[in-house]
């Protein structure tokens, strides 16, 4: 839907006179869309095998009954960093990296409207991640209540505690100006001609997503903040011996953690209604009707909040409420799922790698939406609640869900990103490998949820021992084969083919305008569209 | 040459994951799949409700999936597959649309009822009083002047130390045995008033399809009537600290005859 009128490649050399600076200063200082989007992505990197890490230590204690390696208390802290690295130092700002890289290239934009608040985003989320892991060598460990957070259990962490909110605040604050800075981005910038209604998915999908994040994250901020109060300076919003009420915080929490939900799924969606409609060569089928889903979908995620709570003691009209809010995100996310596989509908499929892991992005998120929808059925839930059903379902919505999505959007772009062709062969075996592991870990612990496993338990009865070896083999193959994709992008970035500006067969979009590697200034004027 | 070494390793990864299969498999079978039915007509209730989610999910599921199999391998590139143009149909995405609705709505309509019917506790014939603490659990026979704690069977929690060296197989109900489990009579209508002493826990019994949260400073309420005498065992199921893992429930429900017995020994001593 969007035509190129006007060439433009002439003008992308006219600022060569002003590349990036030399050394790191080039880093440190700037306010390049496309420098901050490669500090994003890999910050993201190393938080992917930091975070996973973590969970190899809790998938090799699980490896059999028995305690053989950590003590109770250790599992619980690498159960909550694990959760807080992933949520907030992997996957948001892998998700702010592609908005930096690719917003301004999809719209025509010569970069970020706010650059200097860019660089000072994502500057301050290295920090925030290293005050977030040192509390595990403080006294008394890191955080251990879980990702949650909930009182009034967290209230009784160590001192560390304060600088674990400390660093959710900087997290909050890094992600509301990345997100101010894309709705500013996404709604002054846009090459003439650009309508809303012709932004690429991606972009609609971070408009939507930015907007949640406004609305949400502050709510966090408040509630954590509270904590620090109740533990350090002896408020009681959430301690029931002072006249406070330890659910206002679960409210609270998940006020903002189901919309947070959907500010990591709806980029994803962003990423996958990309790559689908390139290698089916064809346009993406109702464009129009998935816009109006995403809307949907984030307007839906912040009514749902309590179906994390069914089990608290609410009134029988608040979970019906509850119950059947929930179901209803699943008509918009059906929508979705329906309109990419009738992308491929009468296409033309080829499979390469970034293909692959969006196929299985819609195969394997489907049966995460699948067993979401088993969860909204509150009684139902009184049994899968907190058990490893649970587990298993938000990891195939955030595995092979956000994080394959992530992948693939990686691969899919890295040609334009580097100018070099990555390697083929070994990105299908990096993908085969990722997709054996990701079910081998995840797939049987539905059926030690269903079995009557709790999560958050370092050591479970002997009924549950085989279906949890098979899942830390699985998780064990998943992580180190993630090896490989660092290989792979190291390769990809030193060397490799010469990518055209194209770089795959006929591709929609600005950003397959503009040579490959991307010149540090693209759009100095805007491109025209039709 | 990196590809072989990773081909290597990818080999090496295989055998060995089909190696410790075959050493795990034989050992002990417990490949449980499903949930059990239960022993309570709301354990059954629910378990229906969730086979029913099961099979309309795995209905869709196996349909939406071999549309897009057909779709994968029928619109091959290298099979030349040429793309066609259509970007929308509103009749097939109204469709969509609505059967999902459709299929929701039913899903609704089936699960509303036991909701109901699990938050009714009226007509109780008895009450006990649940009380969590880090990490034990707390029965009160309400009026029955009849109270004790259940905390982790010493077996259990020897074997479960770090590096204790000894085996969980060996140890029965490993993990699942309390010093006392909480008696109760079957056939009988027992609500439960719930609460917590410290952290918030939740008390789960899957046979029964309890699971409530113990949260301090509030009493929740709920109901179970137990079908048939036996041992019914379950965790606490709400993370709450160290020794989260190592605090069961289990239930001992006895013909009414038996336990009329039972609780008069126990008020016996007290009285
Ligand atoms: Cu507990």
């Amino acid at each position: 839907m969007t035509t190129i009128t006007q060439g433009h490649a002439a003008q992308d050399h006219a600022h060569d006179s002003h590349g990036p600076a030399r050394g790191l200063s080039r880093w440190l200082f700037t306010t390049n869309h496309k420098d901050i989007g490669t500090l994003y992505l890999l910050f993201a990197l190393v938080m992917l095998f930091v975070g996973g890490g973590m969970a190899l230590v809790i998938r090799a204690e699980l490896f059999q009954p028995g305690l053989q390696f950590v003590n109770p208390e250790f599992f619980n802290q690498m159960t909550t960093m694990h959760a807080l690295i992933m949520v907030f130092g992997m996957i948001m700002p892998a998700f702010v990296g592609f908005a930096n890289w690719m917003i301004p290239m999809m719209i025509g934009a010569p970069d970020m409207a706010l650059p200097r608040l860019n660089n000072w985003s994502f500057w301050i989320l290295p920090f925030a991640g290293t005050i977030l892991l040192s509390t595990l060598f403080m006294d008394g460990g890191g955080p251990a209540a879980g990702w949650t957070l909930y009182p009034p259990l967290v209230l009784q962490s160590g001192n560390s505690l304060a600088f674990a909110i400390f660093a959710v605040h900087l997290l909050g604050m890094s992600s509301i100006l990345g997100a101010i800075n894309i709705i500013v981005t996404v709604m002054n910038m846009r090459a003439p001609g650009m309508t809303l209604l012709k932004m690429p998915m991606f972009v609609w999908t971070w408009l939507i997503t930015a907007y949640l994040l406004i609305l949400v994250m502050p709510v966090l901020a408040g509630g954590v903040t509270m904590l620090l109060t109740d533990r350090f300076f002896g408020t009681s919003f959430f301690q029931a011996a002072g006249g406070g009420d330890p659910v206002l915080f679960q409210h609270i929490f998940w006020f903002f953690g189901h919309p947070e939900v959907y500010i990591i799924i709806l980029p994803s969606f962003g990423i996958i209604s990309q790559i689908i409609p390139t290698f089916s060569r064809k346009p993406l089928f109702g464009y129009s009707s998935m816009v109006y889903a995403t809307a949907g979908i984030a307007f839906l995620s912040c009514i749902v909040w309590a179906h994390h709570m069914f089990t608290v003691g609410m009134p029988l009209a608040g979970q019906m409420f509850f119950m059947m809010s929930t179901m209803l995100i699943a008509i918009p996310t059906a929508v979705k799922v329906f309109n990419w596989t009738a992308t491929m509908w009468r296409g033309s499929l080829s499979f390469e790698t970034p293909m692959l892991f969006a196929i299985a992005f819609l195969f394997l998120f489907s049966i995460g939406g699948f067993s979401g929808v088993m969860m909204a059925i509150a009684p139902v839930d009184f049994q899968y609640h907190d058990t490893y059903f649970i587990v298993a379902h938000f990891h195939y919505v955030l595995v092979p869900g956000a994080l394959f999505a992530a992948i693939g959007g990686a691969y899919f772009w890295l040609p334009k990103w580097t100018g070099h062709m990555y390697d083929e062969t070994l990105g299908k075996i990096h993908f085969w490998l990722s997709a054996v592991g990701v079910n081998l870990t995840f797939f049987p612990q539905h059926f030690l949820g269903l079995a009557g496993m709790p999560r958050r338990i370092p050591d479970y009865a002997t009924q549950f021992a085989d279906w949890n070896a098979v899942s830390s083999v699985g998780a064990f193959l998943f992580g180190f084969s993630q090896l490989m994709f660092v290989y792979i992008v190291v390769k990809c970035i030193r060397g490799g083919k010469q990518a055209t500006a194209q770089v795959w067969d006929n591709p929609e979009g600005l950003e397959w305008t503009v040579p490959s590697p991307a010149p540090y200034h693209t759009f100095d004027e805007a491109p025209l569209i039709k | 040459m990196p590809l072989n070494t990773l081909t290597l390793a990818r080999k090496a990864v295989l055998a060995g994951t089909a190696l410790l299969l075959t050493a795990v498999l034989p050992a002990h079978a417990a490949w449980d799949l499903n949930l059990p039915r239960g022993v309570t007509s709301t354990s059954r209730e629910v378990f229906d409700l969730h086979m029913l989610a099961l099979w309309v999910c795995t209905v869709i599921g196996i349909v939406v999936f071999a549309v897009m199999i057909y779709a994968l391998l029928k619109f091959r590139k290298s099979k030349g597959a040429v793309a066609a143009k259509f970007t929308h149909s509103t009749t097939a995405e109204v469709i969509w649309t609505i059967l999902p609705t459709l299929v929701l709505i039913f899903l609704a309509y089936e699960s509303a009822p036991a909701l109901i019917r699990i938050e009714d506790t009226r007509n109780s014939e008895m009450t006990i009083r649940i009380t969590g603490y880090q990490w034990k659990w707390q029965y009160e026979y309400v009026g029955q002047n009849v109270s004790f704690f259940s905390t982790l069977a010493q077996t259990s929690n020897e074997a479960r130390q770090l590096d204790s060296g000894l085996d969980p197989h060996q140890v029965e109900n490993y993990l699942l045995e309390v010093d006392r489990p909480l008696v109760v009579p079957v056939g009988t209508k027992i609500r439960y008033l719930l609460t917590s002493n410290d952290v918030n826990h939740a008390w789960w019994v899957i046979d029964l399809a309890v699971k409530r949260d113990a949260i301090p400073g509030y009493i929740n309420e709920g109901w179970f009537t137990i079908d048939e005498p036996g041992i019914y065992r379950g965790q606490c199921a709400e993370l709450c600290g160290k020794d989260h893992g190592f605090m069961p429930v289990v239930v001992e429900a006895l013909p009414k005859a038996e336990f009329d017995a039972w609780l008069a020994s126990q008020q016996a001593p007290a009285t």
